[in-house]
Order: structure tokens, then sequence, then C-alpha cells
């Protein structure tokens, strides 16, 4: 794997390794760490870095739902188009073109039920390409970026072993 | 009355290993860099088909030498991976763990007073092998300057040309060292040269970081007289399922398989089916927990680097074996744990030729490997 694969690899794991630590364990030095994260952030590789939280543990409400988009196309617009526009909202977390029954899968977030529900009927409803939206407002999550949620396995080997 | 204890039992000596567990199990909070085996878990593919297997009442015995479709499995693996050929039906004996099978080759073909040449530092279990069969061990100490990898010049120091078996293991544990084809020719010359029959443990055989694993028995002359162990523990992270695997010439297995079906019947069931599964699906996530150790490996080795603590570029396994930073790897290690709370093992633990050495396993998630070696450092400056 190609220095740069590996580097890639590393902050998908933990995006909070410490460039040197990337470094020690690419065997590499921590200069060509920090050049290849500046080239894939300019090649627009690496889009941001977020934290993955587990909202149950957090005393403020926060609300997420997954919304099916059912659209219809003129010769005027393009998916694209249609896409690029409700991308903006702050409160659209995710926004995928898929296939399958519907056209985009789209995930809101937002402080209470009321607030992601006014969103998506006044909002995202009324584009006039959108036909239909269907909302499943997420109940319990159990991975999220590729982190399970649960308590964690706890390390039961001996602590000592030949 | 009292208990009699055998004369065989009563030579065997008391394990190196232990002392450090049992200090390590007083403490709380520890970070230990002691364990030897991986800290993942077994792949989920595998762990469900054990899971199916128990919901479809799979409880009963197999075959003695394993279900056919297993070591169909492991006949097409190993040819494909280390270009070994052996028959499912009468070359493969699937065992309970690569121990299983390492004891089974020494009882069925050692004999009292056979002399047993025991490349050291080693697994804890040769030494105690060799003595239960009445065969007597004689040392073969390999060299840090050599990186611990075995030379016709060590063997031929140590008098092994008298010995009727050659025991070794690479990629090594405690070492982490490896041997390629090319370094592995002079053994074979030599044990060929002496008409020794090898016990080869390859059960780190897909955790090599440089170069590919290449089995001594793959090399001219080598088949007939080697015995080869591997298994699911170590790649597969499955050692809780207790299930290896030796390959042999017919005669041997045969032998082998006198023992087992007397002593152990058949290797567990439920871990059968984990196994053929682990090979039929599970390749990708071998692949990956192999590329975690080996950062790990590159981490561990620049920290020491970085220390200025001497420690050769071990390739294989989880392990490296620096040079202790004091004389005596035993009071080290100790004072480490008691200090610092970070536990390794001295290499004393693991035969002749660890002297002033520790193993250092990195079976451990990054986060403790690097407090690990913050606390090392700090203790050592």
């Amino acid at each position: 794997m190609s220095t740069r694969d590996e580097v890639l690899e590393l902050l998908r794991e933990n995006a909070r390794y410490t460039v040197e630590d990337i470094a020690r364990q690419v065997g590499t030095d921590a200069e060509t760490v920090e050049e290849t994260i500046a080239d894939l952030e300019a090649d627009g590789v690496l889009r941001g870095y977020r934290a993955v939280v587990d909202w149950d543990q957090v005393d403020r409400e926060r609300v997420r739902a997954a919304v099916e988009l059912n659209v219809t196309l003129d010769r005027e617009t393009s998916y694209n188009d249609v896409a690029e526009r409700i991308a903006k909202f702050p409160m659209v977390e995710s926004l995928h073109l898929v296939s399958g029954d519907y056209d985009f899968m789209m995930e809101v977030e937002g402080e209470s039920m009321s607030k992601v529900s006014h969103f998506i009927s006044e909002k995202v409803a009324p584009v006039p390409e959108i036909t239909q939206t269907v909302t499943h407002y997420v109940m319990e999550s159990y991975k999220e970026n590729g982190i399970e949620f649960g308590d964690g396995d706890d390390d039961d080997r001996l602590s000592v072993s030949p | 009355m009292t208990f009699d204890i055998a004369d065989r039992v009563e030579r065997v000596p008391p394990s190196g290993i232990r002392r450090f567990f049992e200090l390590a199990e007083e403490m709380d909070d520890i970070i230990s860099l002691g364990v030897g085996e991986p800290d993942f878990s077994a792949p989920w593919a595998a762990r469900e088909a054990a899971i199916a297997s128990l919901e479809q009442g799979k409880t009963s015995y197999t075959a003695n030498r394993g279900r056919s479709d297993l070591r169909e499995a492991i006949s097409a693996h190993v040819a494909d991976r280390y270009g070994l050929e052996y028959e499912a039906d009468d070359e493969i004996l699937v065992t309970a763990g690569a121990s299983e099978g390492i004891d089974l080759a020494y009882r069925a073909l050692v004999d009292p007073g056979d002399t047993v040449a025991v490349v050291q530092p080693c697994y804890v279990s040769y030494v105690p092998g060799s003595i239960f069969s009445g065969g007597n061990v004689l040392d073969v100490p390999t060299k840090a300057e050599d990186e611990f990898k075995l030379t016709y010049e060590a063997l031929q120091a140590s008098g092994a040309e008298d010995a009727d078996v050659l025991v070794l293991c690479y990629p090594n544990n405690p070492t982490g060292a490896t041997m390629t084809g090319e370094e592995l020719k002079p053994v074979a010359e030599f044990a060929r040269e002496h008409d020794l029959v090898v016990f080869s443990d390859e059960i780190y055989a897909d955790l090599t970081y440089e170069h590919e694993h290449t089995s001594i028995a793959t090399l001219p002359g080598m088949r007939e007289r080697t015995v080869v162990f591997n298994g699911f523990s170590k790649a597969y992270a499955m050692t809780g399922l207790r299930l290896g695997y030796a390959m042999a010439p017919p005669e041997a297995t045969t032998a082998m398989n006198r023992i087992h079906q007397y002593t152990m019947l058949s290797a567990p069931t439920t871990a059968q089916y984990a196994a053929i599964e682990a090979l039929r699906t599970c390749d990708d996530e071998v692949a990956s927990m192999k590329a975690e150790y080996n950062r790990r490996r590159n981490f561990v080795l620049s920290r020491f680097e970085e220390m200025g603590v001497d420690c050769f570029p071990a390739a294989g396994a989880f392990y490296a074996f620096p040079e202790s930073p004091w004389d005596d790897a035993g009071e080290f290690a100790e004072a480490l744990l008691q200090e610092e709370g970070v536990a390794v093992v001295p290499g004393t633990a693991f035969g002749t030729g660890g002297e002033g050495h520790l193993r250092v396993s990195y079976a451990t998630g990054l986060g403790d490997l690097k407090e690990a070696m913050a606390r090392i450092e700090k203790f050592i400056s």
C-alpha cells in the first residue's frame, strides 16, 4: 500500500492520531505525513474531520431522521441541481442519490422532532421537483461511521501468557 | 498418603511466565504487553458459523482426523498460501490447537533417550514436550547478532548433528524473528546431512511483514522428514476455540492419530465449523488484522529507536524482542511492572538465548501501546 493510502486508512480509523504517531505506524517521518495530508486535502479527498457522537449519552435532545425523497426531473433540471439545492441546508447531514424505490436518501439532524418535521414540510417538500417524502425517525443508533455504540468488549485475556 | 508425582513431570522446570502472570494479577490497571494471543476476536463470520452449527445440533464427535471438508479446505489453503502439498485423507490431522499436534508428534516420534534439538528462545511447550516423551533436550541457542535466525553454524556449535529431532518455530515466539527461504536452505541442508526429523511450528505463518512465509517442508528433501504445525489461533484470532492441524507424510500422521484417537478422539466440533468458515470467507479480516499488527510493529520499533533501546526489526508474529535496558531483564521487567504498571516478559522465560532481552507483545490496541511505550520511556530515562 502506498503511503498516501496508508495515511488515508489511518485517518479513517482515527482522525485524531498525531502526525508523529501516523509516521511511526507507517514507517515514515512526520513531514512526509504532513505533506501527504495536505495533498489529500488539496485534492479534495479529505473533506473534513468530525467526531462520532452517541447522542444518547448527551443530555441535550438530538433527533435524527432518514428521509426518502422522490423527484421528477425536466429538461432543464438534473439530479445534481436538486441535490445542490437541498444539500445547502445545514440540517441536512448527508444526501445520496440511490438506486431502488426512491431517488435520494437524506439524513437530517435537528434539536427536536418538530424542528425536523418543520424543516421537511417547509423547506424540502416545497421544492418543485420533489414529489414525495417519507420520513423515518431514528429510534436507536447501534453503529455509526464504523464505530459500534455498545459497551465495548472488555479485554478478558490472561494478563500474561506464553 | 501423598501422591507420588511422576518423575517426568517433576523434571519439567517451573514456568518463567507463571511468575509474571501472578505479579501482574495482583495489580490493578496495568497495561500488559505480555500477552501471547491476539487482542482481536475471531472474525464474526467464523463465530456465526460456530453458533449456527450449535443451533443445528452439531455437537457430536467428528472423524478422528477432523471433518473431511475441513481437511480438504486446509489442504487447499496451505497449497495456495505456502505451496505445501498434503493429502486431506491421510496427511493432515486436525488437533485441539497446534499445541496438541506438537505433543502428539513428540509422543509418536520421540523415543526415550532420543535427542531433541530445540531452537531457542522458543515457545514454552517444546522443552516440556520433549521431557514428557523421555527425550533429552539439546539447547540450540540463536543469537541477537543473527537477529535470532537459526544458522548452520549455530546448529554445528550446539552439536545438533547427533540429534534425532530438530524443533524450530518461524515466525518466532518470543523474538518475532522470521526466516526467508534462502535463510532456511542451510538449515534444511544440515537436517538432510544429519538425517534429522524436523518439527516446524508455523502457527504465525500468516503474520509476516517483510517477506512471504516459507515453510521448511517445501525445500528439497524436507517434506519426507518434516512435521508442520499450524492452526487458527493466531492469524484467525481463535485461540480459545483450540483448533490447529499437523501435516506430515502418512506414516507420521497415522502414528500421531493413533494417540489422538484415544486421548482426544477429535478436535472440538464447534471450532471445526468455525474454521471451515474462516478458511472460506475470512481472508479480508485476516489481512486487515495483519495490517493493523504491522502498523503497531512499526510504531513500537520507532518508539524503541527514539528511546535508544536496541531492537532488531522483528518481521513476524506480534512480538518485538528489544535488548533489556538493564543487564538483568528479569529485574527490569519486575521493576517496570511495579513502578509503571507495564507488563513485559523477560526473554529468559523462553529458554536459553533470551537472556538480556524482553518480549514485548504488540497484540494490544494503539492507545494502550502508546501509553505503555511512554511509561517505558519515562522509566528508563
